[in-house]
């Protein structure tokens, strides 16, 4: 019995300053098989539907278990991570093509580390004093720990961002995962003491004003975070912070 | 000397925990990835950190840890690293619970912990079944903290070609090639840090990323730097088998009472719900009274061998085996193990709350790596080794969770120790002639160019997969000198035609096939080193399981195989372990007390 086999529509790009291009490949089924496992086999044997010859695709990839967010891409329209994306479930023909709020580099490669300078804008860390011996952190409640660990599961892979309508041309929205991990390092304990210096950073162009709660980011979020109840927090956080920091010096 | 530089190589757990200390001297680090840090193969680590902290009334300590990481590596580990990283395990976990890693807490808003395996004691922390992500995002957190202040840069994004080193041998900087412009380059630094993680590339299939192709030490390698006990791999046992990679189901699930079991009767069909508990075979339990599903992992992958290949016990004949927490509560499952359990219900479209896991065992872990001495330095001076790629903490076999603290360990020292270097020199890089770093740059664009413009026959995608089919099949869980022998001479055949590879892109941008055929040749390498060093061995140890040998062996083999490069021949050489601290005795987990 012949293989079954499925077509699978890939856009091509080799550099950002060359046209896109769309090339159609026909794989091999196999039961269990992701949309990494379709992107090895182009690699293995890279000749398009009409049997041309060409290049392997370009990717980002890495744990292959949706946890380092590097495989995000737009699968039949929607931003999800290639690993995790099974063959069978998805209808055919497959469609690839990168995400489209991030610089492209190639294929579906796309530059995601604006992500990591607003990571950096915002000050998402906690200001220990050094790594020196100075004894055990803060207690948490349980409860805390289990509000605080959903939004410490972010994987950075932009799903949020793309599918987001204040991401774009004219508006340059940070995004809900962003915000989130505001959220997540405001929340702490040590974290909170420097509460104020995130919230600014997150007041003027591009902030949490420019969040017009479209509610999409939660619907696409691999992970499940409670995206929009950060937003909302965020929100309420900056606004306290903008009429009582302004008015008495602190927030 | 003033103002030096240390370059780090790999930005995991090691990497990163190296570039704080570093950073913390106020030493300028600069620390290059292929990937962004953020998504290094830590973030895979699931289960949790050992630290004796005694939270649980038990009397744990310290000195238990220890002594249960040497009984389970078999008595092959340095004592006193080992034993340094067990005293210091506790305030690794503070201070992580200080940079704000989520961990589980107790009512009284405590860490949590709990048990894993070869151990009879609570003493993993945890966060969820997320802990590797939870501590890499901690330590880049803080990383990034530092490269706002312009103490830390980095380079995302390069991978590493090889070390740049001088008349004298002394490490003096990296040369490595931008993954998007192709561009080869040279970087000057006072000392360097390798922190470049896992080789499961070099298995085919292995719980481990993409990234872990153990290219770099394998370059390194190549250029004189020692490989010591190349040969022990860890196999876990409880993974989700694939064709892209096999997914780890942490330890955790049977350290929060998951069970491991078979059908009594071989061939059994029915659906695991309808399989009484008088009909279901507890394997380890049976085995291992005292242990039961919690023995260490080489001790459990040899069991679910036993009773797939021995007693073909499989599930309906198949290579798997039954991994339950289906009888756990859904509010425990879901506060302690949600992430392995949602990507078990994501990949495979069950949900282990309600049916029992298959699993079977996959490469996972080297516990061999780049020779290290105790301050993490290389026989290359100026060049140190931590974490993963490097062979000191884990001996015959890696105890679950030991894994995350010995790579924070391990990078700390490290940082330390590079700065030291760095501060002891003379003279720095600025009196080193540029044809040196010159030189090597051309040496590698050289082996670029070749590659690129080479019309061959080979597909470097077939080589790949032979040789992992080829190691998977002789060199993992059952070991016979035989079949290591026919190992060998294939990948000396795959070495062969490698010379041959064509390329199925020749472009210079974002160039991801030349990118991968350079690490093919630096995995094919390194396949040897393990290879050899297992025929070699003859004695079970730990993890390396050879029936013709079926003993440990102390009087002959209680010592570090040491591996060296000559020309593409590999030579081995053996030194004493240091067992000052801890006599070794017989290893046995089958004893109800």
């Amino acid at each position: 019995m012949a293989d079954t086999t499925f077509i699978l529509k890939v856009k091509r790009q080799l550099r950002p300053d060359e046209t896109a291009h769309w090339q159609e490949f026909e794989l091999r089924f196999r039961p269990g098989m992701n949309i990494i496992t379709c992107l090895r086999d182009i690699a293995e044997r890279p000749v398009t539907r009409d049997g041309r010859d060409t290049t392997p695709v370009s990717y980002d990839a890495n744990c292959l278990e949706e946890i380092c967010g590097a495989c995000a891409m737009l699968i039949n329209g929607y931003p999800r991570q290639a690993c995790s994306a099974l063959v069978e479930h998805l209808d055919k023909p497959i469609r690839l093509e990168p995400l489209t709020k991030f610089p492209l580099v190639r294929d579906l490669f796309v530059d995601r580390s604006s992500m990591f300078e607003d990571l950096k804008r915002t000050k998402c860390w906690i200001p220990i004093d050094g790594t020196y011996a100075l004894g055990e952190g803060p207690r948490v409640a349980p409860k805390a720990q289990e509000v605080a660990y959903p939004l410490s599961r972010c994987i950075t892979c932009g799903n949020c961002l793309e599918i987001c309508p204040r991401v774009n041309e004219d508006s340059h929205f940070v995004g809900a995962a962003i915000v989130s991990q505001v959220r997540l390092f405001n929340m702490h304990p040590t974290g909170k003491m420097h509460a104020k210096e995130r919230l600014e950073a997150l007041m003027g162009p591009g902030g949490i004003q420019d969040c017009d709660n479209a509610q999409n980011c939660v619907r696409v979020c691999p992970k499940g975070i409670p995206l929009t109840e950060s937003l909302a927090a965020i929100n309420g956080q900056v606004l306290k912070h903008a009429i009582f920091g302004w008015l008495f010096g602190h927030d | 000397m003033k103002n030096p530089k240390v370059i780090i190589v790999g930005g995991g757990l090691a990497g990163l925990m190296a570039a704080i200390r570093v950073a913390e001297a106020s030493v300028e680090v600069e620390l290059f990835s292929i990937v962004p840090v953020k998504r290094s193969h830590s973030v895979c680590a699931q289960g949790g950190i050992n630290a004796a902290k005694n939270l649980k009334g038990e009397g744990d300590s310290t000195w238990q840890h220890f002594d249960d990481t040497i009984y389970g590596g078999d008595f092959l580990a340095n004592q006193p690293l080992v034993k340094g990283m067990c005293d210091e395990a506790p305030a690794i976990v503070d201070l992580l619970d200080r940079m704000g890693v989520t961990f589980n807490r107790t009512p009284e808003g405590l860490l949590d912990f709990r048990r894993f395996g070869g151990t009879m004691f609570n003493r993993t922390a945890f966060a969820g079944a997320t802990t590797g992500q939870q501590l890499l995002y901690a330590l880049d957190e803080q990383v990034r903290r530092f490269e706002s202040e312009g103490k830390v840069k980095k380079f995302e994004g390069w991978t590493f070609l090889s070390a740049v080193i001088d008349e004298r041998g002394t490490g003096r900087g990296i040369c490595a090639m931008n993954l998007k412009t192709m561009e080869v380059r040279t970087f000057p630094a006072d000392s360097v840090i390798f922190c470049t993680g896992g080789i499961g590339a070099i298995f085919g299939q292995s719980t481990n990323s993409v990234v872990c192709t153990g290219s770099a030490q394998s370059a390194l390698f190549q250029q004189g730097a020692y490989y010591a006990n190349g040969e022990f791999i860890q196999v876990h046992p409880t993974a989700i088998p694939g064709e892209d990679k096999c997914r780890l189901m942490s330890e955790s699930a049977r350290g929060e009472g998951g069970r491991m079991w078979v059908p009594k009767t071989p061939g059994d069909t029915r659906d695991a719900k309808q399989i009484p508990e008088a009909e279901r075979f507890f394997f380890l339990e049976e085995w291992y009274p005292k242990y039961g599903n919690l023995v260490p992992r080489d001790v459990a992958t040899r069991a679910i061998h036993k009773i797939v290949f021995e007693m073909k016990m499989g599930l309906a004949g198949q290579n798997a085996v039954y991994l339950d927490v289906s009888h756990i509560s859904r509010e425990i499952l879901d506060r302690k193990l949600e992430g392995i359990l949602e990507i078990y219900e994501k990949f495979v479209g069950v949900d282990p709350r309600k049916e029992p896991m298959r699993v079977f065992p996959a490469m996972h872990y080297t516990m061999g790596g780049l020779w290290v001495d105790n301050n993490q330095a290389t026989n290359l001076p100026g060049i140190f080794a931590a974490g993963e790629c490097d062979y000191q903490y884990h001996g015959a076999n890696r105890l679950g969770a030991n894994s995350l603290v010995s790579c924070i360990y391990g990078g700390m020292l490290a940082g330390v120790a590079a700065v030291k270097y760095a501060h002891g020199l003379e003279k720095g890089t600025e009196s080193i002639a540029s044809h040196i770093y010159d030189h090597e740059r051309r040496r590698q664009e050289e082996m670029n160019d070749k590659l690129l413009h080479q019309q061959g026959t080979e597909n470097p995608i077939f080589i790949w997969r032979e040789m992992g089919n080829a190691m998977t099949e002789h060199v993992t869980v059952v070991r016979y000198n035989k079949g290591m022998e026919q190992a060998d001479t294939k990948l000396r055949e795959l070495i062969e035609r490698y010379q041959k590879i064509n390329l199925a892109d020749r472009t210079q941008w974002s160039n991801q096939t030349l990118a991968f055929a350079r690490e093919l040749f630096n995995m094919l390498a390194l396949a040897r080193v393990i290879t050899l060093g297992a025929i070699a061995r003859n004695e079970s140890r730990g993890a390396h399981y050879k029936p013709d040998f079926p003993e440990r062996d102390d009087p002959n083999w209680l010592k570090t195989t040491k591996a060296s490069y000559n020309g593409g021949d590999i030579r081995l050489e053996y030194e004493a372990v240091d067992v000052s601290l801890l006599p070794p005795r017989t290893r046995k987990y089958t004893a109800k007390n």
